[in-house]
């Protein structure tokens, strides 16, 4: 029942998008003023999707496996929470949350956008009815959430065990949010560009959005990177996968589009840029959701393989891109507004600086993810692009970066000259001798890791005294990028001091080495809803004589029949402690990985000061001098 | 100046939409080539191409062996890039444990970037199928070589590389080098 209602309901959202597209071309032409309908229509269309988002819901708490998509992502034993958010951990359900996130967002959009001129408004929405209809069809035509089958199987597969957990079940609808949220700013832009409403008014009007896409964005890159860390068990906090990459890539756009448009705010500068980067985020969006459900990259993220699929949502992208750059050459005007030059010292042009960077790491992550697919097409070569490749192309580059993102906040608008900057130096040099004593008490290799911890150092240290020094001043943008300073140097600290250790040992052995001994003490069965696990009991001993206990567990889930290791995690302020058991076939011992990774915590902590940063912005009134 | 704006203005109608719309449709025509296309390695042949000349470490000792010694004998060599640390190495491990009883053929291990107490548990756990194991601490060897990454296999004769596998072994590219040797 929940089933065809929510069925229904998606065929009835897709005629009030038919009706708001004719009352809109009839609003655009007739009145001057926004016709309500329109708001009324979009509300519905919202209950509509809610209703069917709502039925499959349902349909999952009821465990209905006559609807397909319950049957092949769920199990009667599963506890409730997985059982809900089962409803997203696949390709159509998430697709449905996209479809209710667009909706959402496009009616918070209009009643919260009512002093905006009228036309401009109708030309989002429907814009935005654009992609609402794709996505739609998409649902409907090719990952329809509320397939039939018959006869009713009496118990569903079960969702994959990796995707039972707590983090995992909230990072897609906050991902998302970020996701989708930046589809507002490209049916914005079009509408401002085609309208000649690119404007400080717009400009600021905008900036509310992209500040929202972005802070969700970014906590759901970071949900998504915890859960690979603890649950994929490979003790890391970026793997470079091609879903992590597609996922950086927005953000990366974001992130410029964000500084584009506080320079746009303030000097009617860098209109080209500001539009641009609007399409760029949204089309990068839908570029890793292409990507990803295609099946055309490998990846950990393994969603249904479908040509098919692929090919509809390629054709609907390319229709999207095709669409935004004949507005873009078209109807977006600079009518000279773009002619005051750069003074080389200025705020302006380090944000300009800055934005040739982002565009730059964008590139090498968009070529390292795509760069495989055009080299198997045309010469029939396969490689895989690994973390190497990034880290050689990104980290030389992070040095100017940090010191450029140092320097220019302190830069003033327009001109700005090198008085009373003395501090400055000094604490150039404070970062300089730290970083060398660091880089001498740690033995690696000198030159080019001094100079990038003292470009880290020395971002923190700026960042750090404006706190007191200028208080609640530019308070949004010091905490977002002392947040990014704190997260450079915790993962440059936990590169250089991570430590690991893996051996094979059997119930009661000890394994020792200089610096620690680990004693593998017992194992206890326990019996779940469902999974059995195998609790390991290890004593961890390190040479300063501390005793720590850690229980890692071997998962055997009963539907699908999948063993997964948790590791366990002991977190302080300064290191997680990190261990994983495996069971090795036909032999009586167990594979021990045991690892101390340094400030794990600093980093997801760095992350949440950053979108702090983005959170405390939504709020403040103004972007100060 | 605004690059963007420059372009912009001057060549706006002759050359940057022309460009654009041929940029996006090569882009279109990759990926939807793209889509038709399976995502797993496949194997690349070589013929006839010699064998590199290195010298390198025998694993786990100091002595040191040169690769004329290493392939001297007038049989079959599978040279085999591997690492502890290798997911897919595992998967391919049992081909390699079956193609060790084939009295015709050697398999010579390469044990890429690795560490030695590992690369040890990884074979106490899985056996041995190599009769040599080299040592490749920091991956100079596996350049000499033109590997892309572990795993990766050579099956070497008279001193020439006869074969090529990138990525790791399955049923098909198994049944290929039990032919090759035949």
């Amino acid at each position: 029942m929940a089933s065809l209602i929510g069925f229904y309901s998606l065929f009835f959202s897709l005629g009030c998008s038919i009706l708001i597209l004719l009352f809109s071309f009839k609003n655009l032409k007739n009145t001057t003023n926004f016709d309500n309908k329109l708001l009324s229509l979009t509300f519905l269309q919202l209950v509509f999707i809610i209703l069917s988002f709502f039925g499959l819901i349902i349909a999952f708490i009821n465990s209905d496996f006559s609807n397909s998509t319950v049957f092949n992502h769920s199990h009667t034993t599963k506890p409730l929470f997985y059982k809900i958010s089962g409803t997203w951990g696949n390709h159509e359900g998430s697709l449905l949350l996209w479809l209710l996130v667009l909706t959402l967002f496009i009616f918070l959009f209009l009643i919260s956008s009512k002093k905006q001129p009228k036309k401009y408004r109708v030309l989002t929405l429907l814009f935005q009815q654009i992609i609402i209809i794709g996505f739609l069809i998409f649902l409907i035509q090719t990952s329809n959430p509320f397939a039939q089958i018959y006869p009713v199987p009496s118990e569903g597969l079960g969702l994959n065990p990796i995707l039972q957990d707590p983090a995992l079940a909230i990072h897609p609808p906050i991902l998302y949010l970020g996701y989708v949220g930046s589809s507002i700013i490209f049916s914005s832009v079009l509408a401002a560009s085609s309208t000649n409403y690119i404007s400080k008014e717009w400009a600021k009007h905008i900036k509310q959005w992209i500040l929202i896409s972005w802070i969700f964005l970014t906590l759901g890159i970071l949900l998504g990177s915890i859960w690979a860390y603890y649950e994929l068990g490979w003790g890391g906090f970026w793997f470079w996968d091609p879903v992590e990459n597609v996922s950086l890539m927005p953000w990366l756009a974001l992130t410029t589009l964000f500084h584009c448009v506080l320079v746009l705010e303030k000097k009617l500068l860098l209109t080209s840029w500001v539009v641009i980067l609007s399409i760029a985020t949204f089309t990068l969006s839908m570029s890793g959701t292409f990507l990803v459900r295609s099946g055309i990259l490998n990846s950990v993220h393994t969603f249904a393989n479908d040509p098919e699929r692929g090919l509809y949502i390629l054709i609907f992208l390319f229709i999207l891109i095709f669409l935004s750059l004949i507005v873009f050459f078209f109807f977006h005007k600079t009518d000279g507004r773009n002619k005051i030059t750069f003074f080389w010292l200025s705020k302006e042009t380090s944000i300009l600086i800055n934005n040739w960077f982002m565009m730059y790491f964008l590139a090498v992550v968009l070529i390292g993810t795509t760069y495989p697919i055009f080299l198997d097409v045309l010469s029939s070569q396969k490689i895989s692009v690994g973390p190497p490749f990034y880290h050689k192309l990104i980290v030389p580059f992070l040095i100017p970066f940090l010191l450029a993102m140092a320097i220019g906040p302190k830069l003033n608008w327009i001109k700005s000259d090198l008085q009373n900057k003395f501090h400055l130096l000094l604490l150039l040099a404070i970062s300089l001798l730290l970083s060398f004593l660091i880089i001498r008490i740690l033995e690696i290799s000198f030159l080019f890791n001094t100079i990038l911890f003292t470009s880290a150092f020395y971002l923190f240290f700026i960042t750090l005294r404006d706190f007191f020094i200028k208080g609640f001043k530019n308070l949004a943008q010091n905490i977002a990028h002392f947040g990014f300073s704190l997260l450079i140097l915790s993962i440059l600290l936990n590169n250089f001091l991570s430590n690991e250790v893996i051996t094979n040992l059997k119930i009661g052995e000890t394994y020792r080495s200089d610096e620690l001994t680990i004693n593998f003490e017992k194992i206890e069965k326990i019996k779940r809803q469902n999974f059995e696990a195998i609790i390991g009991k290890f004593n961890v001993k390190k040479d300063d004589g501390i005793v720590e206990i850690l229980k890692p567990e071997l998962r055997i889930y009963n539907q699908p029949n999948i063993v997964t290791s948790e590791a366990d995690i002991k977190t302080n302020l300064l290191s997680d402690k990190f261990i994983t058991m495996n069971l090795v076939q036909n032999q009586e011992y167990f594979n021990i990985r045991y690892q101390i990774k340094p400030f794990m915590i600093w980093i997801w902590f760095s992350v949440i000061i950053i979108s702090f940063g983005g959170f405390f912005s939504l709020f403040k009134k103004k972007y100060e001098k | 100046m605004d690059f963007l704006v420059f372009l912009k203005k001057n060549m706006k109608n002759k050359i940057l939409i022309p460009f654009t719309a041929i940029s996006f449709l090569f882009i279109f025509f990759i990926l939807y080539e793209g889509l038709n296309r399976s995502n797993v390695y496949t194997p690349e042949t070589v013929t006839n191409k010699k064998i590199p000349k290195f010298k390198v470490k025998v694993f786990d000792s100091e002595k040191e062996i040169t690769s004329k010694e290493i392939f001297e004998n007038d049989i079959h060599y599978l040279l085999n890039i591997w690492a502890s640390w290798c997911i897919p190495c595992r998967d391919e491990h049992p081909y390699l444990m079956e193609l060790k009883r084939n009295k015709k053929l050697e398999i010579v291990g390469l044990n890429y970037k690795d560490k030695i107490k590992n690369a040890k548990n990884f074979l106490d756990e899985l056996n041995n199928p190599y009769t040599l194991i080299l040592s490749d601490v920091d991956g100079t060897v596996a350049i000499e070589w033109g590997a892309y990454g572990v795993p990766e296999t050579f099956l070497i004769y008279n001193g020439k590389i006869i074969k090529k596998i990138i990525g790791p072994m399955n049923e098909k590219l198994f049944k290929e080098i039990e032919k090759a040797i035949k």
